[in-house]
C-alpha cells in the first residue's frame, strides 16, 4: 500500500493505493488517525484500492468513529467496485459517509 | 473439472498477499465470473488471516508454516487450511453482531457469507487445526 496526502483548507485528502490487508492496516491507521485526531475533515480516496479485507474495513470504522468523537467527519470517496462490495457485505454503506 | 493445488506459507501477515496471489492463480484455471473469484479469494484470505491473528495470538515470531489446499471436484469446491497454532474450539468461532459497529470481528462473517460450509475437521496428521471451507460453484 502506498499513500499520498493533500490538504486544502480544513480538509485533508488521503489517497490510498494498492491492497489493504492486515499487513498494512497499522500503516494506514498511522496515516489517517492523527489527521482525524487533529480535528480536520478527512477524505479517504479509494479509487486506486483494488482489494480490501476485514482489516481494511476496521480501519474505515475506526476512522469514522474517531471522527465522530472529534466532531469532524471522514468521507470515503471514489470507492472501487471491489471495495464497495466488501463495504456492502459488512452492511456499512449506510454508516460510513460514502461519496 | 477436477483440480487440486496446495501451497504452504510462513505464518505471518506478510504472507497474506502471497495467499491471495496463489488463490488467484488457481482460480484463473476455473471458469467462474470474476466477481465470484474475488469473493473466494477474500474468504481464503480471511481464513488465513484468522490463523495468523487468532491461532498465533501473542506469538511475536514463528517459523511455523500454514498450508492451503484448493480442490475442485466437478462443481464442489473445497478449501483446506492446515496450521499448528492454538487448537481452535469451533464453538468459540463467532463473528460480531453486524449492528454492533466496531472494528474487528468481520472476517468470519465474510467467510460465512461467501462459502456454503465451514467445518473444523479432526483428521489432520501433523497439524493442529484443519479448517475446510466448501462451496458449490
Amino acid at each position: 500500500m502506498t499513500y499520498k496526502v493533500t490538504e486544502e483548507g480544513n480538509v485533508s485528502t488521503v489517497f490510498l493505493n494498492g491492497e489493504i490487508d492486515m499487513d498494512v492496516t497499522e500503516k494506514a491507521k498511522e496515516v489517517i488517525l492523527p489527521i482525524v485526531e487533529s480535528g480536520k475533515e478527512v477524505h479517504l480516496n479509494l479509487k486506486d484500492v483494488s482489494y480490501m479485507d476485514s482489516s481494511g474495513i476496521s480501519v474505515l470504522i475506526e476512522s469514522h468513529q474517531k471522527a465522530l468523537e472529534k466532531n469532524t467527519k471522514v468521507v470515503v470517496k471514489e470507492v472501487s467496485k471491489s471495495v464497495l462490495k466488501v463495504i456492502m457485505m459488512a452492511k456499512l454503506e449506510q454508516i460510513l459517509n460514502l461519496e | 473439472m477436477n483440480l487440486s493445488e496446495a501451497k504452504d506459507f510462513p505464518v505471518s501477515t506478510a504472507s497474506l498477499k502471497e495467499v491471495r496471489v496463489f488463490s488467484r492463480d488457481v482460480f484463473e484455471k476455473i471458469n467462474l465470473p470474476q466477481e465470484q473469484k474475488d469473493e473466494l479469494v477474500l474468504a481464503i484470505a480471511e481464513a488465513a488471516q484468522n490463523i495468523v491473528k487468532h491461532g498465533y495470538k501473542g506469538v511475536k515470531e514463528t517459523t511455523d508454516r500454514m498450508e492451503i489446499k484448493i480442490s475442485l471436484n466437478d462443481s464442489q469446491l473445497e478449501i483446506g487450511f492446515y496450521d499448528k497454532g492454538k487448537p481452535v474450539v469451533p464453538g468459540n468461532v463467532q463473528h460480531r453482531k453486524l449492528d454492533d459497529i466496531k472494528p474487528g470481528g468481520l472476517g468470519t462473517f465474510f467467510i460465512k457469507q461467501i462459502m456454503d460450509g465451514a467445518v473444523f475437521k479432526k483428521d489432520q496428521e501433523g497439524w493442529v487445526n484443519h479448517l475446510v471451507l466448501t462451496k458449490k460453484i
